[in-house]
Order: C-alpha cells, then sequence, then structure tokens
C-alpha cells in the first residue's frame, strides 16, 4: 500500500515535470513538438473472457524501440516471469524511460470487469503496451505490443489476443508452481477448478512467443488430464478490450 | 473490419444547394399555408450472413435507436436479451423503450445462408433522425449464446453508403454453458431443448464466448458435436442506407 502511494505521489510529481516541459517546448517552437509530444492518457482496460482473471496489469508508453514481446521469438526472462507467475516487477524495471501504470485493478480482474489508469507521457514515448498474465493458464498473457498512441484527442478502443510465452507445457495442472520453469498453473482465482490431473503436454515444443492455442480442460474435476474445467476456462480471441482516451 | 463508400456525399450536398436557391427566388411571392410538418424516412438494408458450420442464427433483430445499448460486456444482460440469448425469442428485444424502430428476419438464418432485411423510421424533426443501428441473434446450438452489433453509429451514413463488419459472439451470463440436450433450443436438442429459463445461474455479466466444448473434444454429457464448435467471427453484415 505504501509503494502503491508513493508510486502515486512521484506520478503526480511526473504530471507537473511534463506539463512544464510541454510548456516550455511550446514556447520554443509549435511545429517541433507535434511529433514528440507529451500527452494525457486515459486507459481502460476490459477483460472480456467469461472465467478468465488476469493478474496485475503493465501499461507502459515508450519508445519505438522497446518491445515487451515479440511473436516468433524467444520470451524474455522478464516476460517469463509475468507469464508463468504474474510478477510484473522484472519487466517493469526494463523500462527505464517509459512512462508506466502498474497494477491499475490492485490485484487481479476478474472476468467481465474493467480497470482504469491516467498516463502522462513523456516526449517520445509514442507507444503503448499492456501485458498481463491469464489465470488459470501455464504462461498465457494477454498482449499489446507497441501501438502507435494518436497524436489527434480523440477515444480510441481495440480488442486484444491470447499469446502463450512458449517457455513452459501447457500442463493445465494447478501446482501452484508460478516461478520461472517451474512446472503447473499458480492457481485457479474463480476456485472453479480441479484437482487430480494427469497433465494435458509435457513438453513445449514452440518455445517461441505465438497465440494462445486455448485452454483444453476436461469434464472431470477429480481425475482426467486436466485440472481446468473445460465449461469454464476455455475462451476465444479476443480476451481483452482496450480504450484509450487522448486528452 | 469497417469499409464506408463516401460516393454520394458530393450529389447529395449539390442537391441541398440546389432546393434551397429555389425556395428563396420564389418565396416572396408566395401566400402563408398551413403545411404538415414533411414526414422524413430513413431507410437502411441490411445484408446478414451466417458465417458458422452448423449454428443456426435465431430470427435476427433489427434496431434504429438514438441511445442505449443492447448490452454491456461486464452488465447484467436485460430480461429481453436474456430472452433472445436462451430461446431465440427477439419479441422483446425488438420491444424495448429505446427502439425507434424494429425489424425481424423472417425465420431461422442458417449456416452459409444470408438474409436481406429492411428497416425504416419514419419522423418529422429533422433532429430526429436515428443515430444507431443494433442487431441481435441467437446461435440457437448453445446454452446463451448470442452475436450482433451494438450501437454502431450510422448518423453520418448518406443515401447509398453503406458499413460491412463482422461480429463476434458473447456469452449472455444468464445460464450455465452445461450443453445438455435439455437446455439446448436448436436442432442439437432434439426439440426437448429448454429455452428461456428466468434463473440465471452463469455469472449474470455478459462476456465474450468462450466456445462450445462438445461431446467429441471432452464433455461427455453435451448434446453438441465437433460440427457445432464455433469461432469469431459469426456474422458478416452489411448495412445500406437507401433512404
Amino acid at each position: 500500500m505504501n509503494m502503491l502511494l508513493l508510486q502515486a505521489v512521484k506520478k503526480t510529481k511526473k504530471i507537473k515535470n511534463t506539463a512544464l516541459l510541454l510548456s516550455t517546448a511550446l514556447l520554443l517552437s509549435t511545429t517541433a513538438i507535434s511529433q514528440v509530444q507529451a500527452q494525457e492518457l486515459d486507459i481502460k482496460v476490459t477483460n472480456l473472457t467469461q472465467g478468465i482473471y488476469f493478474t496485475p496489469i503493465l501499461i507502459a508508453a515508450h519508445d519505438s524501440e522497446t518491445q515487451l514481446f515479440k511473436s516468433g521469438e524467444i520470451a524474455s526472462a522478464e516476460l517469463q516471469m509475468m507469464a508463468e507467475g504474474g510478477d510484473i516487477s522484472a519487466l517493469s524495471a526494463m523500462l527505464t524511460t517509459a512512462d508506466k501504470a502498474e497494477n491499475p485493478a490492485m490485484g487481479l480482474l476478474a472476468p467481465a470487469t474493467s480497470t482504469s489508469a491516467m498516463l502522462s507521457t513523456m516526449d517520445g514515448n509514442m507507444y503503448l503496451s499492456v501485458v498481463a498474465m491469464m489465470l488459470p493458464t501455464n504462461d498465457g498473457f494477454i498482449g499489446l505490443n507497441r501501438w502507435k498512441i494518436p497524436s489527434e484527442a480523440g477515444t480510441y478502443s481495440f480488442t486484444v489476443n491470447a499469446y502463450d510465452a512458449g517457455t513452459e507445457a501447457n500442463d493445465e495442472m494447478i501446482t501452484g508452481g508460478g516461478a520461472p520453469g517451474a512446472a503447473g498453473i499458480p492457481a485457479a482465482p474463480g476456485m472453479n477448478a480441479g484437482t487430480g490431473g494427469t497433465g494435458v503436454t509435457m513438453t513445449e515444443d514452440n518455445t517461441y512467443v505465438h497465440i494462445h492455442r486455448g485452454n483444453l480442460g476436461d469434464d472431470d474435476l477429480t481425475a482426467g488430464k486436466s485440472d481446468l474445467d473445460n465449461t469454464v476456462h476455455r475462451w476465444l480471441n479476443p480476451v481483452a478490450r482496450i480504450t484509450v482516451t487522448v486528452n | 473490419m469497417i469499409s464506408i463508400n463516401k460516393k454520394l456525399a458530393l450529389v447529395t450536398l449539390t442537391t441541398l444547394m440546389l432546393s434551397a436557391c429555389g425556395g428563396s427566388s420564389s418565396g416572396s411571392n408566395m401566400m402563408p399555408v398551413d403545411m404538415p410538418d414533411p414526414m422524413i424516412t430513413y431507410s437502411y438494408q441490411v445484408t446478414v450472413t451466417n458465417l458458422t458450420y452448423a449454428q443456426p442464427m435465431s430470427p435476427i433483430a433489427l434496431i434504429l435507436h438514438n441511445e442505449g445499448q443492447l448490452w454491456t460486456v461486464g452488465e447484467m444482460a436485460s430480461a429481453a436479451l436474456e430472452n433472445l440469448a436462451e430461446s431465440g425469442d427477439n419479441a422483446d428485444v425488438l420491444a424495448e423503450a429505446m427502439v425507434l424502430s424494429g425489424q425481424s428476419g423472417t425465420g431461422l438464418l442458417l449456416p452459409g445462408m444470408s438474409e436481406v432485411i429492411d428497416v425504416s423510421y419514419t419522423f418529422t424533426d429533422v433532429n430526429n433522425a436515428p443515430m444507431m443501428f443494433s442487431l441481435a441473434t441467437m446461435l440457437v446450438n448453445t446454452n446463451d449464446a448470442f452475436t450482433g452489433i451494438n450501437a454502431l453509429a450510422i448518423n453520418n451514413l448518406a443515401i447509398g453508403e453503406s458499413i460491412s463488419l463482422t461480429t463476434s459472439s458473447y456469452d449472455s451470463g444468464t445460464e450455465k454453458n452445461s450443453e445438455l440436450m435439455a437446455t439446448i433450443p436448436g436442432p442439437a436438442g432434439e426439440g426437448s431443448g429448454e429455452g428461456f429459463n428466468a434463473e440465471r445461474d452463469d455469472i449474470d455479466k455478459v462476456a465474450m464466448h468462450s466456445g462450445i466444448v462438445s461431446v467429441d473434444d471432452g464433455l461427455m454429457v453435451s448434446a453438441l458435436t465437433q460440427a457445432h464448435r464455433f469461432d469469431n467471427p459469426t456474422l458478416a453484415v452489411m448495412v445500406t442506407r437507401t433512404e
């Protein structure tokens, strides 16, 4: 709680500094800043799924070079921590020059609920990325990668798909394993999963970041291959809606 | 996903300018006459295509409205939407208070089939033109899946212009996805499936649908087969303003 307060105070200071910078820049040149202008954003994330929770969400506005993940490439260790255990701290620490909103839902974002964050972007941080682990999955996450923030004021809305980090076998066994490299799913927050699964698969043959193929689940909560319920824990894309208001 | 064709905008503008000129030149000689307000009609032709393999769509409900939404992800389904999503009956949706004008499709829209449905609204005050278009229909071989369009802005659509889009599928959250024969109103329920039931035994919030499981994919009690599986999108829709 104290950490969050501290972050809030820091954020307020950042807004003031940005405003000062912006007004100085305006005096210097009105044409030069049009490409790199600081912006005030309201960002809403909606969990569109019926039975999947999102762990703490990382929202970042960053430069054109930064990417939190790349489809078709091996996940970074930082992305793996987020995708397997919901821990966004290492990914966030990587983003030294980005403007960030961390964990706006103050914990889990339940199915069919929304959370919002305000973000003041600094000059040059013109791309938006959003990630959060999906529970219960082994290493599934929602991913918005490098969305160009429009310079024109307005409300922009789009949907986001589910990715698989490619770092852990989708065994669908709820073991509490959330540490990188530890097998299994950390938890099923809806408390509607089972036990006693023998494991859907023990291998992850595609070790690159890819679109998640979805949970399989089964109809036996005390046995079968999976600990997940096939009528509750599946999904179809898209899994999230992001609404960005550029003020 | 949305494409707008703007070729007639200029023609409309020219027509407006011409009629304005004609009015002003003869205006001084006209006797004051107590004319009734002219009737204005906006008409739309809607082409709906069922993109699924084996999910018939219940009779399509089309509505023109100026406010409200048929559903909101994260909020409870209205009783009217619950009825449509569980039984396929669109009567309550078409009778919602916000509806300026509503139209139903003629019957089930079978997989692979298209239907053209016209909907019009006639009014007198030029400020009352319909601003939004919505559409809803049930995937009948499910517990409570529906698809449609929610409050599409049509206020800038000129005559001859059209908007094309595809739709995703939603779960009304009002009936658990048991897939039991007794709960499926479509053909897969073999006539024994219950439609509407006021009990809400699921999450009671509208969300996106997770797809059906089926007996072929691990739900032994399911009345559905691999053929009833679907993915997004489930409908293709083109809305053209014709008047």
